[in-house]
């Protein structure tokens, strides 16, 4: 048996451990088992909220080479590539608009 | 009382009783369900809030998973000073305690090789913050006289930032690098949104390890010691933690992430 009576005074614990530390470990780690109420954590929206754990940099951590995640189906940024990608159209259909607007352009890609 | 029952972890018989204020997740206090070698921490909780739809509507409401999600680590924290307890999942709920002991029964082997390999041990959580970047040197006071100076400061923005970043990066790596080799295990998590952890800086390191509960002292000193080791960089411990980071891979061989 060991003794607790060596260690350290706890940091940040308890009702002082911030939300994100807790969130994080009793929804995304610990051990899973099909309890008799099927609830799979994965599947519904609060993966809203598992999202909101990690969007703010993911980003800078991508640059920083820390992406295992990215390989989790639930936590994939897909949304925001797809929003990008989206974005990237809309800015080259505008784009070409107004390339037809300046004359002579206008006129080489409209000659017929 | 009937009701549903809620399993916070298991863990090996242990001789303290818990402390008798402890409640769990509906108010009931958590109690031990013993089969074979193996201890289920159980509360009972009402139908009406744990049954399959109640629960997912709950699961949404913010105020109810923050407060869950309290007394649930609550519980485990309780169990982490007097017995290494494996953390199961929040929302765990069987229809009655034989339900429980099928369970156990079932994965009684996994359940003592984790055991066995986490005994003793607990994990400890290390964050590193980029405070914001010096304003002074980065932005000028004045407004840009033209174009061209504005470009310029937009530059030198740009990259002092880049090279705060460069800092940071490499403070993390090496601390990283640093506190793994000293823990007998450790896991990278994805940095934390400042909205939920109301942290001040930008997260770029949230890593966990594992540490035998005899070498936790030495841990705790050496990340004391980098604290205030790089101007602009805050690093933040938290624990000791019950091994939840470790603990979900039973079944992985190699110990890869999950």
């Amino acid at each position: 048996m060991t003794t607790p009576s060596r260690m350290p005074e706890p940091y940040g614990q308890g009702s002082s451990a911030n939300l994100a530390d807790i969130l994080e470990r009793v929804l995304d780690k610990g051990i899973v088992i099909a309890g008799d109420i099927r609830i799979n954590l994965l599947d519904i929206e609060l993966l809203t909220i598992k999202l909101r754990l990690i969007v703010a940099s993911v980003d800078k951590a991508k640059e920083m080479g820390i992406d295992w995640w990215e390989s989790d189906p639930a936590l994939s940024s897909r949304a925001r590539r797809d929003e990008l990608t989206r974005e990237n159209a809309e800015l080259r259909e505008r784009l070409a608009r107004l390339e037809e607007l300046e004359p002579g352009r206008a006129e080489k890609r409209e000659a017929p | 009382m009937t009701g549903l029952r809620y399993v916070y972890a298991v863990c090996r018989p242990f001789g303290t009783p818990l402390q008798s204020q402890l409640t769990g997740v509906a108010g009931d206090p958590p109690r031990g369900l013993t089969h074979h070698g193996l201890v289920a921490v159980v509360s009972h909780v009402p139908e009406r809030d744990f049954a399959e739809e109640p629960l997912r509507a709950h699961l949404e409401d913010m105020d109810w998973l923050t407060e869950t999600a309290r007394a649930h680590q609550g519980v485990i924290d309780a169990l982490t000073t007097v017995t290494t307890p494996l953390p199961l999942r929040l929302g765990t709920v069987f229809r009655d305690d034989s339900g429980v002991r099928t369970m156990l029964e079932a994965r009684e082997e996994d359940f003592q090789r984790t055991l066995d390999r986490l005994e003793g041990r607990v994990e400890w959580g290390v964050k590193v913050y980029a405070e914001s970047e010096p304003k002074e040197t980065a932005r000028p006071a004045q407004k840009a006289a033209s174009g061209r100076d504005y470009l310029r400061q937009r530059r030198a923005q740009t990259r002092s930032h880049e090279e705060m970043w460069q800092k940071a990066e490499s403070f993390s790596t090496a601390l990283h690098q640093k506190l793994s080799e000293f823990a007998e295990d450790s896991r990278l998590h994805p940095p934390q949104n400042p909205a939920l952890s109301q942290a001040t800086g930008r997260n770029v390191l949230n890593a966990a390890y594992l540490v035998p509960r005899a070498h936790s002292e030495e841990f705790v000193e050496m990340v004391d010691r980098t604290k205030g080791e790089f101007p602009g960089m805050r690093v933040e411990l938290t624990g000791p933690w019950a091994a939840y980071s470790f603990a979900g891979e039973a079944d992985m061989a190699g110990g890869e992430k999950p």
